[in-house]
């Protein structure tokens, strides 16, 4: 890829949800799923979301899709403003821009028919010839991996799998340029997650797709991914290509999340680090870096300044992580003011 | 194996009946558990694992049943206890948790008249040293300030800290075995990281024995001595964890290995098992895992092999190993493992 | 608490006012003059205009309400058009009577509906289950008149057991609670089920089991308490509808109530004495479910009222 063409732009995105409360039901706060993020998003490329729940990670996906209206910053979507246009017009720009929720049980019609959910997104977006559509129904479900005969039955009478792939036919109905996948093989047995995830891989390729991929498990994201983008708060902590983040991870929380995970390896024993305490909420978020009050390497300076993404000389292009620490973490040197209840164990 | 067994099951059966008769949920589970090990019990959704854990507490509802085998537990079998017997061995010589600590407590009682209740039932403790009690054990478990907690309703907690909740409830009578049924399934990573080291700590300073069921080899990995993993209502593999990851037996174990994407190393392409899991209501009748196994032959297809005892310590349920196989004889199944 | 009855009560205010202004407007909106009504449709003009000024008639539409609501404050709602007595003093005997049937048929109601509910959620699909569930059935679509009639036959005039008629004696008692009640019993009845048979299969339910809780104690400790909260609502408006729905069965046992009064006066057309009574029936029906809502709070932790 010499010159990557640039196919979405979230700049400054905010979402706030209101809390109603007190006599009159007025707003008395709100909960800041997202504050301010910004990426881009290349054709051709899968680009994962991942964080813990509350991180603003779905919240963001649907911004994109403008389920709900974000309350500030731009999406430029294929060279248009998508917050500009009329809902109408929306509808419209829907066609370029699908979405595979993680339930397909919940986001397939149980009245209608394989052929029928099919055909009627092909009806909505007008974009295939009425007498082509059982036709190019067929060509869908075999290239999903499934088979002609399914066509006139019912979401009940398929497995979770199978649902599954469905619900990607359907998304691939209209000839979308992105896909936004949010959880799409969370909910899935591992056996059957691995051919659906073989399968939007091998979709990739064969049709140039975009995927925004939205998951909370990092081994399906660095199985996917090209590049990924860390979440904490509503806030973008790290974002990297798929190796730089494995490999030279630089944000603590990052490295907390990656250390976290089980390894299906039993003799390979790694250090860990132990988070202590839960997720603050996002209604009333830790002020400076929102990270502080459970890393272990936090600061006065922390407290008070929030962090921006950085890029420094141990990373590579495009690597870019929200601490004030970066350089003393990666020296082997962390500041160590930090309180004694947040000190990580380590194992 | 020369140490103590805490848990024994042989051929369990448990189904549930409703008006298309008889499901079999539960088909003929054996497997043993050494006193102070941790056993992971691993399978997919619909393998029977988490009915196989609450026939061991006799905690199946109404319509379900256990039809044959035995449970035996410090010499006596669950299977045969009247109800008085069993209620006094549940939460007090064996506790269990659940996968989800969000609807796992009772919403209208605090968590000190919660943990009150188990001291109360089987120790007979009162209200004020039952509050001492339960201060420890929130201590345990890692609550910080566990006088406010007491006064707390579960809605008040978040899920971490309600299945350490949980924990410090079945601890409460210091069981022998705690059965954890997907603890950390509905948590967060750094959260799960949390929980498994709790449970990993109390049973180090407790000396309890642990079953752990779950889905994520990830998390047997980390936390068991011996797995059994189990499809289709059955055992398939039954070994020690280091072998079972290393040499693993059963080609369903090696399509499970293979279908993890994996965190800590990069993985090209997945190999996943074809098809799709059978539904207890339509098993297939032979060997329940011969439609999506690439050896099945035609006895695979016919007759269900039987959980034999290999030379080397593991417990295999397939044709393969047996003299009547009629397949590829040169066949090794560890070879289709993709990952080191 | 404390704070959360204030507010409540202090919401009651624009409820309240509300049902003042539509008694208020019952007396505007029929036809007729009601000093009319008082004196006879033959009565001389002068007589018509000293009553029209004695009654405050005469006065803006304003006026005359807000000396209704002064009035109303202190329980003082005219002397009525027909007898000339004191509304108050020819209501509250008949409003006792009818408070304390439909207090006892609730009682009655929530008794009996309780214990069959439960009996059928834990017994699911059991014969017991079954005949409850039959006879709730039941107890729903009988006209309650027809019941009544139908307990007169048998146990008053054929059995002899209890007298047919009156209110007062305990054993007068028994026939109008029961009659009333019953569809009640039915209705908490088959709530009771629905909600227990939800509860019982909720994760604490399991918990509860799985800590070595007897069966009694994970049934009325466990679920019972969960599954009230539906079934809490479902009494507080029955009872509601009692207060106001009592005419019937005291027609049929010639109980000298509430709803008995109210018809006769709805007939003769004297105002005051229906104004009163549903201004009393409506205030009572807000305090009931003002209670509701405490209770509420003191079933379910979840609610945050504040």
């Amino acid at each position: 890829m010499l010159t990557k063409k640039q196919l979405l732009e979230v700049d400054h995105l905010k979402q706030y949800f209101p809390i109603k409360g007190g006599f009159l039901g007025r707003t008395v706060n709100h909960v800041k799923a997202v504050d301010d993020i910004s990426f881009q998003i290349f054709e051709g490329e899968t680009l994962s979301v991942v964080g813990e729940s509350g991180c603003g990670k779905s919240t963001t996906g649907r911004a994109i899709l403008r389920l709900d209206e974000p309350t500030d910053g731009t999406i430029e979507f294929d060279g248009v403003d998508l917050l500009s246009l009329s809902k109408r017009k929306m509808r419209k720009k829907r066609k370029d821009l699908q979405v595979i929720f993680q339930d397909p049980f919940a986001s397939l019609n149980p009245r209608q028919t394989v052929k029928k959910i099919l055909t009627e997104a092909m009806a909505i977006q007008n974009v295939v010839p009425k007498h082509q559509r059982e036709a190019r129904a067929v060509e869908l479900l075999e290239t999903v991996g499934m088979n002609a005969e399914q066509l006139d039955r019912y979401p009940h009478e398929f497995s979770g799998g199978q649902r599954q792939r469905i619900g990607i036919a359907r998304a691939l109905s209209v000839d979308p340029k992105l896909i936004i996948c949010d959880e799409a093989v969370s909910a899935l047995d591992v056996s059957i997650q691995a051919q659906v995830l073989n399968l939007l891989k091998k979709l990739q390729r064969q049709f140039n797709l975009t995927y925004l991929f939205i998951a909370h498990d990092l081994g399906v994201v660095r199985h996917i991914s090209d590049r990924i983008i860390v979440m904490y708060l509503g806030k973008v902590v790290e974002i990297a290509d798929k190796k730089s983040l494995f490999d030279n991870p630089q944000h603590p929380y990052t490295k907390a999340l990656l250390s976290a995970i089980p390894t299906p390896d039993p003799e390979h024993k790694k250090e860990r680090i132990i988070l202590k305490g839960d997720v603050p909420s996002p209604i009333d978020p830790p002020s400076g870096c929102r990270f502080h009050t459970r890393c272990p390497f936090a600061t006065d300076l922390c407290k008070q300044e929030e962090p921006q993404l950085r890029n420094l000389s141990m990373m590579k292009e495009g690597h870019q992580a929200a601490c004030h620490h970066i350089e003393k973490i990666y020296a082997g040197q962390p500041p160590n003011e930090q309180s004694q209840e947040n000190e990580p164990t380590l194992t | 194996m020369s140490e103590e067994i805490i848990l024994d099951i042989n051929n369990l059966r448990t189904s549930f009946f409703d008006d298309d008769g008889e499901i079999k949920a539960v088909d003929g589970v054996s497997f043993k558990l050494p006193k102070g090990k941790t056993l992971g019990v691993v399978g997919e959704s619909g393998s029977g694992k988490s009915i196989t854990a609450l026939s061991i507490l006799r905690l199946i509802d109404s319509k379900g049943k256990i039809v044959d085998g035995s449970i035996n537990f410090k010499g006596k079998d669950l299977t045969k206890l009247s109800t008085k017997q069993i209620q006094h061995i549940r939460g007090n010589e064996i506790s269990m948790i659940f996968q989800e600590p969000m609807t796992s407590l009772n919403p209208v009682y605090t968590i000190g008249q919660q943990i009150r209740e188990t001291l109360k039932v089987h120790e007979g403790i009162g209200k004020e040293k039952g509050n001492k009690r339960a201060v420890e054990l929130l201590q345990l478990v890692g609550i910080p300030s566990p006088e406010a907690r007491l006064k707390q309703y579960p809605h008040e907690l978040s899920g971490g800290m309600r299945q350490r909740v949980m924990i410090a409830m079945a601890l409460a009578c210091k069981p022998d075995l705690l059965i954890a049924d997907e603890p950390t399934t509905a948590l967060d990573v750094t959260i799960q990281a949390q929980i498994l080291e709790l449970i990993n700590d109390l049973q180090d300073n407790l000396g309890m024995s642990v079953i752990m069921i779950t889905h994520d080899l990830g998390v047997v990995a980390e936390t068991c001595d011996y797995v059994a993993v189990m499809y289709g209502g059955k055992v398939v593999e039954y070994q020690d964890v280091i072998s079972l990851f290393k040499n693993p037996r059963h080609p369903y174990t090696v399509g499970l290995l293979n279908s993890i994407p994996r965190h800590d190393i990069d993985v090209e392409d997945l190999e996943p098992i074809r098809g799709s899991v059978p539904s207890p209501k339509n098993m297939p009748k032979g060997c329940h895992f011969a439609p999506r196994c690439p050896f099945a032959t035609d006895l695979c297809n016919a007759e269900m092999p039987s959980l034999d005892h290999l030379g080397d310590d593991s417990d295999v349920r397939c044709w393969i190993y047996s003299d009547r196989w009629d397949g590829d004889p040169e066949v090794n199944v560890v070879d289709q493992k993709t990952t080191s | 608490m404390f704070q959360f009855i204030v507010r409540r009560l202090l919401q009651l205010i624009p409820v309240l006012l509300g049902v003042t202004i539509l008694v208020f407007s019952l007396m505007h909106l029929t036809p007729g003059n009601p000093a009319h009504i008082i004196a006879g449709e033959s009565a001389p003009a002068d007589t018509i205009k000293q009553i029209e000024e004695r009654l405050g008639l005469n006065d803006p539409i304003p006026v005359q309400y807000f000396n209704f609501l002064k009035d109303a404050i202190m329980l003082d709602f005219g002397n009525s058009w027909r007898t000339s007595l004191e509304v108050s003093e020819e209501l509250w005997p008949k409003f006792w009577v009818t408070f304390e049937l439909a207090v006892y048929s609730t009682i009655f109601s929530i008794f009996i509906g309780l214990i069959a509910g439960i009996i059928s959620a834990v017994r699911q699909y059991s014969f017991s289950d079954v005949s409850i569930m039959l006879v709730a059935l039941f107890g729903l679509s009988m006209p309650n008149f027809w019941l009544g009639l139908m307990l007169m036959q048998w146990f008053a005039i054929n059995l002899g057991w209890v007298p047919a008629t009156g209110w007062g004696t305990p054993q007068q008692v028994v026939l109008p609670v029961i009659t009333l009640g019953t569809m009640g019993a039915a209705v908490v009845a088959r709530m009771t089920r629905s909600s227990m048979l939800d509860v019982i299969s909720q994760d604490y339910i399991r918990t509860a089991r799985a800590k070595g809780l007897k069966e009694s104690i994970v049934i009325y400790r466990h679920a019972l308490k969960n599954a009230l909260i539906p079934v809490v609502t479902v009494v507080g408006l029955q009872f509601g509808s009692l207060l106001a729905g009592a005419v019937l069965t005291e027609s049929v046992f010639a109980i000298n109530g509430m709803g008995k009064l109210v018809i006769d006066r709805i007939l003769a057309r004297d105002f005051p004495v229906v104004q009163a009574a549903v201004l009393v029936i409506a205030v009572v029906f807000v305090f009931v479910n003002l209670l509701v809502d405490i209770s509420y709070k003191f079933l379910n932790k979840r609610i945050d009222l504040d």
